[in-house]
């Protein structure tokens, strides 16, 4: 007797590449956010294969808070020439030069929340109708309620009181001018199956997420990379610790953890014991309980 | 390295969960993850702090999955949310649907993927209006499993009258139904944490197997249809380069069925046969295809193909029509459908304009009862009619396939989804 079951990663592979392939019939110029992180690797590897042997038929966009950790700009550099995909990169210091987007002052200033304006304007000049991106339900209580296509008004702002019922696998991309769709083909993608599928894809990643020795303070319990974005305040010395990145982001409010993770199996390993969530070291959603949610209103990812 | 090993082949299980506003599946939820440690530090701590900040009593589970701003400030459900957690039986995906009235059509998308439905009742208020509706829609999307899970059985005194009370009346209720054909009770307390994950004391009388280990064991054969081959075109791929000069496959994701190399295939609409010669999963070149795996068919002879065509067997081909009979649930609060209303029709990756030929009844979800007589669908109402598509629909009875069966109207003017169809 033949088996027809799938493992849930199959399944869920099944799920991503058909979301992948709806939005490129669907939309007229989709785009894929790619910041370089696991996520967003996967997503593209995704891509790479819903549309083999053609290439991915849309381009990469990556919003760039100026913020990076260099590893990061050198794998997205290297990836991209490897897919041969094109490259758009939405500079947040461009929204700054041009007064759209106002530099947060403080102890705790971030660029983080101004990526929203930069992606909104990076939407516009492109003419994007459609961006992917490599969010996950399982991340943050706001992202668990966002469909797999999640529309977004003239003005970038998601309305969760008044999405689109989504049903079986019938997706409605439709839209007026001006409007556009946030896509997230990982939606129901846990931490673990992203590590479990890069394992077995043999995909590789960027080595911030395995564990290396660096230079860190610890501010409010995040462990925050020394650079040229972060420096040691006067209350706070710098301590050299063996840490990895759960998730990568802007580099100051990207927290690292302590870890002796070298492999993607040793990761594996940390994430299964983890008692704590991969946001959890994010100082971008400490700030309040609807931290994401609102920032998500005003045309967060 | 078994772990790892048992982590790839782990199954999976989709359940959504219903009831009435204040039933307390939130409450649940929290209690399910709490109680298999399926809550990070990190979480609890943010819960710990706001029950405190709200001055509840004990640790307020449900702030953990009501995670919209406005839900907080109401203390109810209104979005789907989805949340996973995984034992070392299975993984699961659960929709947490809401209660209150006018956000049933989430209830609807909830239920549109699940294989259970975990249906929660008041024991002290029983079966009510709400539970009725999402037990008739969790029957109508096709949902063969449903638990009942009679919470707050900590108010009733843990009475086993009070729960037999509520077995009865939903018994009675549920005979008339169609689809399900499992129907388990199990009386809980969410809040106290009985019967949820651990086997409550308080409930001697109670043989049965508490929420968890049932819903870890329960068989879900599997809701593929495996006998109707169909493959709906979603994209055709032309690389255009030196290296693939002549390449086209078509891709899309099986909808029912099994497709080998070197099958004999017939395309609809054109209805031109030819033999598939390679099917690829990614780059990857695999021997057959089968619901629900996303791939790419190449076909020996050169037939245009085009997004929402469909890829058949010739000895086993869908209904193909332009006159349809459905079942449907409206969502607009905004719109109503009425004989003679146009829409845009979404039917597996094909797009149509549709009109109202007919409606034939609505359903009473209180009594079950039929309606002939009604004019007009309003907001959560479901019922019978008939439409007329404007090109012939390659279908299935949604009975008989959820993925060619079903269908979706949406707003020409607003392009709001504004109702879930079921073929007939």
């Amino acid at each position: 007797m033949h088996n027809y079951n799938l493992t849930h990663l199959e399944q869920l592979e099944s799920e991503a590449i058909f979301i992948l392939r709806e939005t490129a019939a669907q939309f007229e110029r989709p785009g894929l956010l790619f910041s370089g992180g696991k996520d967003s690797i996967v997503m593209a590897h995704l891509a790479a294969k819903a549309f083999s042997p053609a290439k991915i038929p849309f381009p990469f966009v990556h919003v760039d808070t100026g913020h990076n950790f260099p590893e990061t700009i050198a794998f997205r550099d290297q990836f991209v020439k490897d897919y041969g995909v094109n490259l758009i990169i939405g500079l947040v210091q461009d929204s700054i030069d041009q007064g759209t987007a106002v530099e947060e002052s403080g102890p705790n200033a971030s660029r983080n929340a101004l990526q929203s304006v930069t992606l909104l304007e990076t939407i516009e000049k492109e003419g994007f109708d459609a961006c992917l991106g490599g969010g996950r339900r399982d991340e943050e209580k706001a992202r668990a309620k966002e469909r797999f296509f999640s529309h977004r008004d003239a003005f970038g702002q998601w309305d969760p009181k008044n999405q689109r019922p989504e049903l079986w696998n019938l997706f409605n991309g439709r839209k007026a001018p001006g409007e556009n769709f946030r896509i997230f083909p990982l939606s129901n993608w846990t931490e673990m199956d992203v590590w479990q599928y890069a394992k077995i894809e043999n995909i590789e990643l960027p080595n911030l997420y395995f564990s290396h020795s660096r230079e860190v303070v610890d501010r409010n319990g995040s462990l925050l990379a020394v650079s040229e974005f972060v420096s040691p305040r006067e209350n706070e010395s710098p301590i050299e610790e063996v840490v990895r990145f759960r998730t990568i982001g802007d580099a100051t409010c990207t927290g690292a953890v302590k870890s002796n993770a070298s492999s993607i199996e040793e990761v594996i390993n940390e994430v299964a014991a983890s008692r704590v969530t991969e946001r959890g070291s994010r100082a971008d959603d400490r700030r309040s309980e609807a931290a994401m949610e609102d920032r998500k209103k005003q045309g967060y990812f | 390295m078994t772990e790892q090993t048992n982590y790839l082949d782990m199954d999976l299980l989709r359940f959504t969960t219903a009831g009435s506003v204040d039933d307390g599946k939130s409450t649940l939820i929290g209690r399910l993850f709490h109680d298999t440690k399926a809550i990070f530090e990190d979480q609890l701590e943010a819960i710990e702090k706001s029950s405190k900040q709200r001055g509840d009593k004990n640790i307020n589970l449900a702030l953990l999955t009501d995670g919209l701003r406005a839900e907080r400030e109401q203390g109810i459900t209104i979005d789907v949310a989805y949340r996973y957690f995984a034992t070392p039986k299975r993984k699961f995906i659960i929709a947490d649907t809401p209660g209150h009235i006018q956000y049933t059509r989430n209830m609807v998308t909830g239920a549109s993927t699940a294989n259970l439905a975990l249906i929660l009742v008041d024991a002290r208020n029983g079966v009510v209006e709400q539970t009725r509706r999402h037990t008739f829609i969790a029957d109508l999307l096709g949902i063969k499993h449903v638990a009942v899970c009679i919470n707050k059985m900590d108010l009733v005194d843990y009475s086993e009258d009070a729960y037999e009370k509520v077995l009865r009346q939903y018994t009675d209720f549920a005979s008339r139904l169609e689809n399900v054909t499992d129907l388990t009770f199990i009386p809980i307390s969410a809040l106290k944490g009985d019967n949820v994950v651990d086997r409550s004391e308080s409930m001697p009388w109670y043989k049965g197997p508490p929420l968890l280990y049932h819903l870890e064991n329960v068989y879900v054969g599997s809701d593929s249809n495996h006998v109707d081959s169909r493959f709906p075109v979603q994209w055709v791929i032309r690389p255009h380069s030196d290296e693939h000069h002549d390449f086209r496959g078509f891709s899309g994701r099986v909808s029912g069925g099994v497709f080998k190399t070197g099958d004999e295939v017939t395309i609809l609409p054109s209805g031109f046969s030819t033999k598939i010669s390679k099917i690829l999963k990614g780059e990857k070149e695999i021997e057959e295809a089968f619901h629900p795996l996303s791939v790419t068919m190449l076909l020996e002879d050169e037939i245009d193909v085009s997004r929402g065509d469909m890829i058949v067997k010739p000895n086993n081909q869908p209904k193909i029509s332009q006159d349809l009979d459905a079942f449907i649930c409206w969502f607009s609060g905004t719109k109503k459908l009425t004989k003679g209303s146009k829409f845009i029709f979404r039917h597996t990756t094909k797009e149509a304009q549709v009109i109202v030929s007919e409606i034939r009844h609505k359903v009473d979800v209180n009594s079950l009862r039929k309606q002939e007589d009604a004019e007009c669908f309003d907001m959560n109402d479901i019922g019978r009619i008939s439409l007329r598509v404007s090109q012939p629909v390659f279908h299935d009875t949604y009975r008989r396939n959820r993925n060619t069966g079903s269908f979706i109207l949406v707003d020409p003017f607003t392009n709001e989804t504004l109702a879930a169809g079921m073929l007939r």
